[in-house]
């Protein structure tokens, strides 16, 4: 049973629909991916799932069970439109966001020494927001998200703002919490970061989900079945070896060796490249070249485009 | 559980911290003392630079007949020096020049007095009181009656003092002063409408700030968008309580000190008797004069006992409460359907309206209090919190108080669901130019 199941989700407002009977599953303990182009509706379905605003049709599971106020407290949300109180001072406001999550004050008190001992950030205790950097800002934010411990745990662009070096403590930090049992769903443009850390992904485009599936699986739906080939040699016989259905898209001198790029004819696989060309030549190294998920998004997005 | 009473913690603390909060609340009373005490105390400092006026007496009646004071002195010259002084004013060294060119009781016009500068009041008292006297014994005289003067003494002493006495249902008799139930019912309407507007435009400010700062998405993931509004109009209310509380006693405080440390120098009384004689013209001065001899500081407080002061206040709070409540929770929908400041006027309009015109019926039930226009505008939620409250120092029906408190309340129930709705859809939506239309089907539209 998947941790969260959006049903049938409809959702229209004054002139557009952004929500047109979308469906998502989230499996427990997962990193989850929600993409899409600009507009295409995945800001609204956060804020259903938060319970900001309700769905005109369709229902929404969480473990199970209808989605209602008690499962606000399960729920960490850190919208890609971030702020704060700027004249309040960090920790006072830290507090008080924890504790209208239903923290008491308490438990928010020793877990944000916790978390501000971790992120080294507690000089920043009794300073105003507003003499924090963005970055800081987006620090703070983030623990604010995770504070009381939801299951469930929806970043909208947590990445923007950051320098890489707390862009990395940011993922490890969310990979951290798949580990201890959290699920994650994960709204970005950067396709990079969904290759790195997500486990499945749907894609929405203009309010339909288009594309949904286990990372590694739809980069393979989307294979044109091409594999990359590190070796050293005579090209010259490579290529005709490769004469014929092969295509050689292709090669070039990185190193020591030649790398070949290959497109494979349809079912065909790399064994059978490999037996074409292992006698011809020192074979270092050989993979199946899959599309990064920037491929895959532009691809599909782009095709639904001419189809609609 | 509710958020609300978090919120409100949140939203009091934040405010009552400021630095704008504390002072305002430390300058408000220094004000209204200041507005009590400085007149007196103007007032009686006296001036201290001596000055000279010289008097050219044309008609030779008047030689030696104004008296000096203790810093104005009048100086006779001959008159043949009039051009020498004219020429030369400057050079002379006197304060002003005085010119008699007549008999006073023939032409009261042949008087003049030449300056160089603006005169002072006191210095114009003087003369006209002075001449005023001797003109005045001068005509009694040519009657050649005895006696007279003892006659027209005893004709001044007779006064009217009328009170106005209130019966009470049992036939106990208060006494009630007009006067007071006038500047008691100015003051509270107009603190009635001061705090609506200032601390109304506070929640506006706020909602804006959540809105603006882009915080409201994390907070709404959190708390229901109506529990962040009352909360936050809850909060404000507080704050305004809490500022009224501060400025009554700290007022208080202020003023009993002043008085204590007056009493043991001079009494106030007769400084403040003082500005009344500068500034009014002779016989408004005599008049006031007379009426300040029967000011009575315990005639003052019984008056105000009689129109019940608890009674008053409670009813000023109650007013306070439901017309804040009434229009902050219009300022909350405001705030939450613009972007930013400059597009709150074309919003602001119809909500000021209902209060300013308030204000001015709240003026007309000073004249009639129990006119029907201020019945009924004392009726309407949108403008009873200040007419009624116009309205309350004149003995109002206790029916019609309690069926208008039932009708604010009514009132502020149905802004607040209304701006409720239209604050949920409001404080999400970013980069809209929002129109009246637009605020309605947000309206319609939350209703799902």
């Amino acid at each position: 049973m998947p941790f969260l199941q959006a049903n049938n989700i409809v959702k229209k407002f004054a002139d557009h629909l952004a929500l047109n009977n979308v469906s998502v599953e989230v499996p427990e303990n997962s990193i989850f991916g929600l993409l899409g182009p600009n507009g295409a509706g995945k800001t609204t379905l956060i804020r259903i799932i938060n319970q900001i605003t309700g769905p005109d049709e369709g229902e929404i599971l969480l473990n199970g069970k209808r989605l209602s106020p008690q499962h606000i407290e399960q729920i960490g949300y850190l919208p890609e439109e971030r702020g704060l109180y700027k004249k309040m001072k960090v920790g006072e406001q830290a507090l008080y966001l924890a504790q209208l999550k239903g923290m008491s004050r308490h438990d928010a008190l020793k877990k944000l020494k916790y978390w501000f001992e971790k992120f080294e950030i507690q000089p920043w205790w009794d300073k105003k927001v507003e003499e924090l950097s963005k970055g800081m800002q987006q620090k703070v934010q983030f623990i604010v998200t995770i504070l009381h411990s939801p299951s469930l745990l929806i970043f909208d662009e947590p990445f923007s703002g950051f320098d890489p070096i707390n862009a990395n403590l940011l993922k490890d930090e969310i990979l951290n919490l798949r580990a201890e049992g959290a699920t994650v769903i994960f709204s970005t443009h950067n396709m990079s970061s969904v290759e790195e850390l997500c486990d499945h992904i749907t894609l929405i485009n203009n309010g339909k989900s288009i594309l949904s599936g286990e990372v590694p699986e739809v980069r393979r739906r989307f294979s044109e079945n091409l594999a990359q080939i590190e070796f050293s040699g005579d090209s010259d016989k490579v290529s005709a070896a490769l004469e014929g259905s092969y295509q050689i898209i292709s090669n070039k001198p990185v190193g020591n060796y030649q790398t070949l790029l290959v497109k494979m004819p349809p079912e065909t696989d790399i064994n059978q490249l490999l037996r074409l060309l292992i006698d011809q030549c020192h074979i270092h190294s050989c993979q199946e070249v899959l599309p990064s998920m920037n491929d895959v998004f532009i691809n599909v997005v782009n095709q639904n485009k001419t189809i609609s | 559980m509710s958020k609300i009473p978090l919120i409100l913690k949140r939203e009091y603390l934040t405010r009552v911290k400021k630095k704008s909060f504390i002072i305002m609340t430390i300058l408000g009373p220094l004000f209204f003392a200041a507005m009590v005490i400085i007149p007196g105390w103007v007032a009686s400092m006296s001036d201290s630079d001596e000055k000279t006026v010289a008097v050219i007496d044309h008609s030779g009646l008047y030689i030696d007949k104004i008296n000096d004071t203790e810093i104005i002195k009048f100086e006779y010259i001959d008159p043949t020096s009039e051009d020498n002084l004219r020429n030369d004013f400057a050079g002379s060294g006197y304060y002003a020049f005085l010119i008699i060119s007549d008999n006073l009781l023939v032409n009261p016009n042949a008087i003049h007095l030449y300056s160089g500068v603006g005169i002072t009041i006191d210095v114009r008292d003087q003369i006209i009181n002075s001449l005023r006297g001797y003109l005045r014994s001068e005509k009694l005289g040519s009657y050649e009656m005895a006696g007279l003067d003892q006659i027209i003494d005893d004709i001044n002493k007779v006064n009217i003092n009328l009170t106005t006495i209130k019966l009470g249902d049992d036939g106990s008799e208060n006494e009630s002063s007009t006067e007071m139930a006038m500047i008691v019912s100015l003051v509270f309407a107009l603190l009635t409408y001061m705090f609506v507007f200032i601390y109304g435009a506070q929640v506006m400010q706020g909602v804006m700030e959540e809105k603006t700062n882009r915080i409201i998405e994390v907070i709404v993931s959190s708390v229901k968008p109506f529990e962040l509004m009352m909360g936050k109009i809850l909060g404000i209310a507080l704050v305004a309580l809490t500022q009224v509380a501060l400025w009554i006693v700290l007022t208080g405080i202020i003023l009993s000190g002043v008085k204590m440390a007056f009493s043991s120098e001079s009494d106030l009384a007769s400084r403040m008797t003082g500005i009344e004689m500068a500034t009014g013209n002779a016989d408004a001065t005599e008049a006031i004069a007379e009426q300040s001899n029967s000011f009575n500081y315990d005639k003052v407080m019984s008056n105000m006992e009689s129109m019940n002061p608890v009674g008053t206040l409670i009813l000023f709070l109650l007013y306070f409460l439901g017309g804040y409540m009434l229009y902050a929770s219009l300022y909350a929908a405001i705030g939450a359907a613009v972007d930013n400041n400059t597009d709150t006027q074309q919003f602001m309009l119809p909500v000021t309206i209902p209060i300013i015109l308030a204000l001015y019926v709240a003026m007309a039930a000073f004249r009639n209090p129990h006119s029907d226009m201020v019945f009924w505008f004392s009726m309407i939620p949108f403008t009873s919190p200040i007419v009624m409250m116009a309205r309350v120092p004149f003995d109002v029906p206790l029916w019609e108080i309690v069926l208008s408190l039932a009708l604010l309340v009514a009132g502020f129930i149905f802004t607040t669901w209304f701006a409720g709705r239209v604050y949920r859809v409001g404080i999400l939506m970013y980069g809209k130019k929002v129109t009246y239309k637009e605020l309605w089907k947000w309206f319609r539209y939350s209703g799902k």
